[in-house]
């Protein structure tokens, strides 16, 4: 999701001269990340978090959108967030507190937001969109008294129904008339639902790219990693969302798989395992948690972690100019972690049969117990209830102590080994 | 030696120690070795084979195969075949018992429970996270604050009457409890005990994970203590199968896929990091 940059890792796919696209979605979202952290204007800055944000009315109002996560995951796939955690702990957050919390007070507070990948502008306002994490609230609480700029908390509803409820959808677009009545008066600024439709439109088109790129992984073999090579490209739909560069960007991402997909490649030499991972990612050991996986020929055909922030292959959840509020409220439900354990657990159910799948990996990371806890009786479903091999693993998405290679190793060896065995 | 007739070898290089075995084309064990490993654990790896070569009476040369594993698997550079300890210790128990449907093995730093289907299938497997809680090197840690070596905590347990409550959640903690109870005055079997107990507790956990089925075997070093059987058949309601063996499971298990390559006529190429499955 972050930029890192090398391109070791990424799809071996053969080099051929006749590839139009090889390569071009990756080296367009570094282009897109550098030039992101690079841009310098005179917009005032929001930050909101990932899941299930209301970016787009922040665009129209013309306001710049930060997500501290993002900025986070950034330094840990760089191996650069021990410094900003440790900094942070030094001034009394706890060893449990999460890393991205952690990460984002030592880089941004406590080293005024240096870094070797551009400056992170401190925020003029703060929206806490609260999507299923309980640490947001104390997140933003801390970030507001640090910097002294207004808190804007909307509450989101914990996703409790198949269908979004109509009134869950009223409670979230009454806060955000009211969000946008404050920020009007706070900032100056006029609300134009013409400005919201435009850039929603370009939402839609980016979110439809960004759906499409997960279809292809149903091709056997798959063109795409959809865990590992899809969690960078995750940082258009993130960051970008509503801009015509992520719109672009996925029509990119979708040439270069419609190639492979014409020539029969992906991203192992020999595709032996299809896998549907769940949980977020161990950024800090990213590169070798990848490898464990290529050594054995498993290629991710499916992921939960690419829809933290929407459910984007829910197509009734996707953003709508027709209903621009209202579907910014059903947005707002459907992040992932935002998501029941019903509706998990049957996500990942047809995965496994929508893709083919043959195998489950869940990777738990000890920051996040809203995403992590359950992630057990999940692996007990998976196994007990729909017959598949799951394998569950755990680490952080921040902090390397967190992170034990050769215990890692061992186990996904010794699983995917065993299923080679039985085959 | 006929046509038929060949030898194997399993080295299973641990946390702790080094275990290699010779296997004739039977599967029947005619050599073994043991041994602790230092930081040299290429060359150890390597002479732990070699011991076990002359426990069996026989020069390298004439081993047809060698299938490394444990955490020093990739070190076994002079193998031709790598496989995980967990496929090993599985397949090491069910040769030795043939019953078996759940395996603990519990070494220097891992503990492992594995559930094996009725045809050796490996089902679901569960390991300690990233703590040795629970594991051969808490036993060793309490075995030291209490003066104490490995070797004396079986039989010392046999003589307690109650068990003194120990924690089990880190192993540093655990060594202070013991000191403390020392210190309280409380009778070393009843603390050995309550160590054993502790441990047990916590490995029941890790088999549950993975769901608990009769025959059950105890393998890895840790089994040698036949207190911690006792704990563990009192805490399962079970006997459980141990073997003398035991601690040889893992390279018992390597060398008989060490058995199958040759019996297939395809001898594998190890490459260290680079290795293609």
């Amino acid at each position: 999701m972050g930029d890192v940059n090398t391109t070791q890792n990424i799809v071996t796919i053969a080099k051929d001269a006749d590839l139009e696209y090889y390569g071009a979605a990756r080296k367009k979202q570094q282009q897109l990340v550098a030039e992101f952290y690079a841009e310098k204007d005179d917009r005032p800055v929001v930050y909101l978090f990932v899941g299930g944000n209301p970016a787009e009315i922040f665009e129209s109002l013309g306001f710049r959108v930060y997500m501290p996560e993002i900025t986070a995951l950034t330094t840990a796939i760089r191996h650069q967030s021990l410094q900003y955690i440790l900094k942070a702990e030094s001034i009394g957050y706890g060893l449990d507190v999460c890393g991205y919390v952690k990460t984002d007070i030592g880089l941004t507070h406590l080293s005024g937001g240096e870094t070797d990948f551009g400056k992170i502008p401190k925020p003029d306002l703060l929206v806490c969109n609260l999507s299923g994490c309980s640490v947001y609230y104390k997140w933003w609480e801390s970030l507001s008294e640090f910097y002294n700029v207004p808190l804007i908390m909307l509450d989101v509803p914990y996703h409790r129904f198949e269908k979004p409820q109509q009134e869950d959808k009223d409670y979230i677009i009454t806060q955000l008339h009211e969000m946008i009545e404050k920020v009007e008066k706070q900032f100056d600024r006029t609300f134009d639902l013409s400005k919201l439709k435009k850039v929603m439109t370009l939402s839609r088109k980016a979110e439809e790219g960004w759906a499409r790129s997960f279809y292809a992984a149903k091709n056997k073999p798959s063109p795409i990693d959809a865990y590992f090579e899809s969690i960078f490209y995750m940082f258009p739909i993130n960051s970008l969302r509503g801009t015509q560069a992520a719109a672009d960007f996925y029509d990119l991402l979708n040439k270069e798989l419609d190639e492979r997909v014409k020539y029969g490649i992906g991203p192992v030499e020999e595709e032996k395992f299809r896998t549907v991972v769940e949980g977020v990612p161990p950024y800090p050991g990213y590169r070798s948690f990848w490898d464990m996986f290529r050594r054995w020929g498993a290629v991710s055909v499916a992921a939960t972690y690419p829809k933290v922030g929407g459910m984007f292959d829910r197509s009734h959840i996707l953003h709508d100019p027709e209903k621009p509020f209202e579907s910014i409220a059903e947005y707002s439900m459907f992040s992932y972690c935002n998501l029941s354990w019903d509706f998990r657990r049957e996500t990942i159910k047809n995965y496994l049969k929508d893709y083919n799948a043959d195998t489950v990996v869940i990777h738990g990371i000890k920051s996040c117990r809203s995403f992590t806890a359950g992630q057990g009786d999940l692996r007990d479903y998976i196994i007990n209830e729909l017959g598949y091999p799951a394998l569950y693993v755990e680490s952080d998405h921040q902090d390397p102590r967190y992170w034990a290679e050769a215990q890692i190793r061992n186990r996904v060896d010794a699983f995917f080994e065993a299923q080679e065995h039985r085959k | 030696m006929t046509e038929t007739e060949f030898y194997v070898s399993g080295v299973d290089v641990g946390s702790t120690t080094a275990k290699s075995v010779i296997l004739d084309q039977d599967g029947k064990v005619i050599g073994k070795s043991l041994q602790d490993v230092s930081p040299r654990v290429s060359e150890d790896a390597e002479t732990s084979f070699i011991k076990a070569c002359a426990d069996a009476g026989l020069d390298r040369s004439q081993i047809a195969l060698v299938a490394g594993t444990g955490y020093g698997r990739l070190k076994v550079r002079f193998g031709q075949l790598v496989v995980t300890e967990i496929s090993c210790h599985a397949r090491g128990s069910q040769h030795l018992f043939p019953g078996t449907r759940t395996v603990l093995d519990i070494g220097g730093q891992d503990t492992k429970a594995i559930r094996l289907g009725a045809n050796g299938d490996i089902i679901d497997f569960s390991m300690n996270d990233k703590c040795s809680a629970g594991t051969g090197r808490f036993l060793d840690v309490c075995a030291e604050a209490m003066g104490f070596t490995l070797d004396d905590l079986g039989p010392l347990s046999k003589n307690s009457k109650k068990a003194i409550k120990i924690t089990s959640t880190c192993t540093v903690f655990a060594e202070s409890e013991v000191s403390n109870q020392l210190a309280r005055g409380r009778k070393s079997e009843d603390i050995v005990n309550g160590i054993h107990d502790s441990i047990a507790q916590r490995s029941l956990s890790l088999m549950r994970r993975v769901g608990i089925e009769q025959e059950i075997t105890f393998t890895g070093g840790v089994s040698r203590n036949s207190g911690m059987v006792r704990s563990l058949e009192k805490i399962l309601n079970s006997k459980i199968n141990v073997s003398p063996l035991s601690q040889w499971f893992g390279a018992i298990g390597a060398a008989l896929y060490a058995i199958d390559e040759v019996k297939k006529g395809t001898t594998p190429v190890f490459k260290p990091l680079e290795v293609k499955r």
